[in-house]
């Protein structure tokens, strides 16, 4: 669809200024670009290209190195339903069928209304809660196939509004004022900090 | 008092009986925000750090033999000592945490954020070094909001950023996250992703981090665990320390038991003090396997670890012993596998995520972890053949040379793991899709052949109908 928006290219200047090369920014930009859209636009990816300074194709080979990334539109909930050792001993493959079943779709895909894309995803770090899945990256725990059902119903109706639209992560942005900045330096050319160099040990006397 | 229960806002964390060094605040609901750390002196620790020598923070660090929480177990005073002379140099820590099994460095981001901010500043204080960034999975999304949150609090009350606390020392804590990709936890991988690249780790020699990382410049990559133990380390001592745990592993570690026990769960767990046992059964842990069936399995530490079985239950939870039964305690994933666990099933679950991550850098591994699973999967889908074992076994022995024999750790064949690994590649992700495979074969190969048994028995049934 589109290239960052005004307002977005202000916080991509903000996350960019906080590393020593541009291209560290990337992979947070790409983030930023699959909030605004829900996915990531080839348009996008040339934007962000332009921002730090490499070609389009690095922009693509980096964010199709990466799962999070979707380059095409997805559902409004994208619910990725762990598979993996800890959530298969307890159920977690079940539950996928049944999100199958359900939803009348396959792993990978979605649903004719836009409203839902389902993924089987490796180990989402709630291994004890299994089986387990994450709504928009959201986590649900110990999920019986009625609580998915539930879920599925909220999220329909409007009742479950705690989950932000797909490409949302953190609600809230790093933001340091300049007045609180240490600096962020050159890696070429950032020497020894001062304040590290006069707390160095002294140097031991000759021939003590 | 621990309440020996599940705490309610830090979903699986249970409060047991036991020192708590790194989760001490997880009882408190808000105890990620900054007013819950001061008033738990989650700073008071950077602070003593401020009022001593960069060297002898560093060498405070060494004498309290912290060893690193990420999976190798490495002492971090050590691992620090390692950076030539060379300026600018980075931190960066590594919260990518996707190791099958693993979530105590979620919850240490979610749950006590600032406890973490203190323990980057202590260390770019040790190191001499004025830029840190903290690398959280991209999936986890909360702990990047309350990282985030807790960062801008910390900057405004001038405890990190510019003239921190007031001195004349200056660290920046950068909050970067990634986007899905468990061979980014790899620390050359990370460092990779932290430039804007895919994440492909690098070859070692020459990449060491600690000489050539982030930028070519020198880096020290952290555990967010590690890390978080500093500021309790700091305010209470090396020797305070070395009173928890064992003697050649001090302090505490978080483990997350999952699979088949009735109370799955994170547990902070003094080193060394508890064995596999107490752990699964005692009423402080796990209290026993569920429906109280038979263990049949466990993995003791990540997807990576060969598994252990009955006989080593009361293996100590330390890196020494463990190491020397032929696998290791790692991220501190547990997994336990009761008696009614498919082994051809759960195998093939574990490498198929290897096939998944793998970077497609090295060959052996591209092809190799694609072929297992393949092979995996027809013998469950009942289309196995009689040299499928073996194959698996060549296929593995290309990726991880071996078998070799290790002596203390066998009852059921005299060809074990190699452990740690030998690799045909350049990171440890192609070898560790061979332990279960291993592992599997070794102890459970009756199951394996059943199944190719039972196929070649239809096969050729099929062929007399024709």
């Amino acid at each position: 669809m589109s290239r960052l928006t005004a307002q977005n290219q202000e916080v991509a200047a903000e996350i960019i200024s906080r590393y020593p090369r541009a291209k560290s920014a990337l992979i947070p930009l790409l983030h930023l670009a699959q909030e605004q859209d829900g996915y990531v636009a080839d348009d996008a990816m040339e934007h962000l290209a332009e921002l730090v300074g490499v070609t389009p194709a690095e922009v693509l080979g980096t964010c199709s190195f990466y799962e999070m990334f979707v380059r095409h539109p997805v559902g409004k909930y994208k619910i990725d339903i762990c598979t993996n050792i800890s959530c298969q001993l307890v159920g977690g493959e079940e539950l996928l069928h049944h999100a199958e079943e359900t939803l009348g779709i396959r792993a990978g895909g979605t649903t004719d209304d836009g409203l839902f894309t389902i993924e089987d995803v490796e180990c989402i770090a709630a291994c004890t809660e299994g089986p387990c899945l994450q709504v928009n990256y959201r986590y649900e725990y110990r999920l019986s196939n009625s609580d998915f059902d539930n879920m599925i119903e909220g999220l329909r109706d409007g009742s479950r509004d705690d989950v932000p639209p797909h490409g949302t992560l953190g609600l809230t942005r790093q933001h340091i004022p300049q007045d609180h900045l240490a600096g962020i330096g050159s890696p070429e050319t950032t020497p020894m900090p001062a304040w590290f160099e006069s707390r160095q040990p002294e140097p031991e006397a000759e021939g003590a | 008092m621990p309440t020996n229960a599940y705490v309610p806002h830090a979903q699986g964390y249970v409060d047991n009986e036991g020192p708590k060094v790194v989760s001490s605040r997880f009882i408190h609901d808000d105890s990620h925000t900054l007013e819950r750390a001061l008033a738990t002196d989650a700073y008071e620790g950077m602070k003593i750090a401020l009022g001593m020598a960069p060297h002898e923070v560093a060498a405070l660090v060494k004498d309290a033999v912290l060893l690193g929480r990420g999976g190798a177990g490495f002492p971090a005073g050590i691992k620090w000592g390692f950076m030539p002379p060379v300026w600018p140099r980075y931190l960066v820590v590594n919260g990518d945490e996707s190791e099958p099994g693993t979530y105590k460095d979620r919850l240490l981001m979610e749950n006590d954020p600032h406890q973490l901010i203190a323990g980057c500043v202590i260390t770019c204080y040790a190191l001499g070094l004025n830029q840190c960034f903290l690398y959280v999975r991209g999936e986890m999304a909360l702990a990047q909001e309350r990282i985030a949150v807790a960062l801008n609090e910390a900057y405004e009350a001038g405890l990190v950023g510019k003239n921190i606390n007031g001195t004349d020392v200056s660290i920046d804590v950068v909050l970067h996250w990634g986007a899905g990709a468990y061979i980014v936890g790899e620390e050359t991988a990370l460092i990779e992703s932290l430039e804007g690249n895919r994440g492909m780790p690098r070859l070692k020699p020459p990449f060491f981090p600690a000489a050539k990382g982030l930028y070519m410049k020198p880096t020290i990559v952290n555990n967010v665990e590690t890390l978080a133990n500093l500021g309790w380390l700091l305010q209470n001592g090396p020797e305070s320390y070395k009173t928890y745990g064992s003697e050649t592993s001090p302090g505490t570690r978080m483990l997350a038991i999952s699979g088949h026990v009735n109370r799955p769960g994170v547990y902070e767990v003094e080193q060394g003090k508890v064995t596999f046992r107490d752990l699964f059964y005692g009423d402080n842990y796990c209290q026993g396997i569920r429906d109280g069936n038979e263990l049949k399995a466990f993995i003791p530490g990540g997807g990576s670890a060969p598994w252990f079985f009955p006989d080593q239950l009361d293996l100590p939870l330390e890196a020494r012993p463990v190491g020397a039964a032929g696998s290791m305690l790692g991220s501190g994933a547990i997994v336990v596998m009761d008696d009614t666990t498919d082994a051809v099933k759960a195998t093939l679950r574990l490498v198929r995520f290897y096939a998944r991550e793998s970077c497609g850098k090295c060959t052996p591994c591209r092809e190799g972890t694609a072929w297992e699973e393949k092979v995996l999967q027809r013998i469950l889908d009942g289309h196995g053949r009689p040299q499928d074992i073996d194959l698996l076994l060549e296929i593995g022995n290309n990726i991880s040379p071996g078998p070799y024999p290790v002596a203390s750790f066998d009852s059921q064949s005299l060809e074990a793991i190699p452990f740690p690994p030998k690799q045909t590649t350049i990171c440890p992700l192609g070898p560790s899709s061979v332990a279960p495979i291993t592992s599997a074969i070794r102890r459970f190969r009756h199951e394996f052949e059943e199944k190719i048994e039972a196929a070649v028995a239809a096969r050729n049934a099929g062929d007399q109908d024709d």
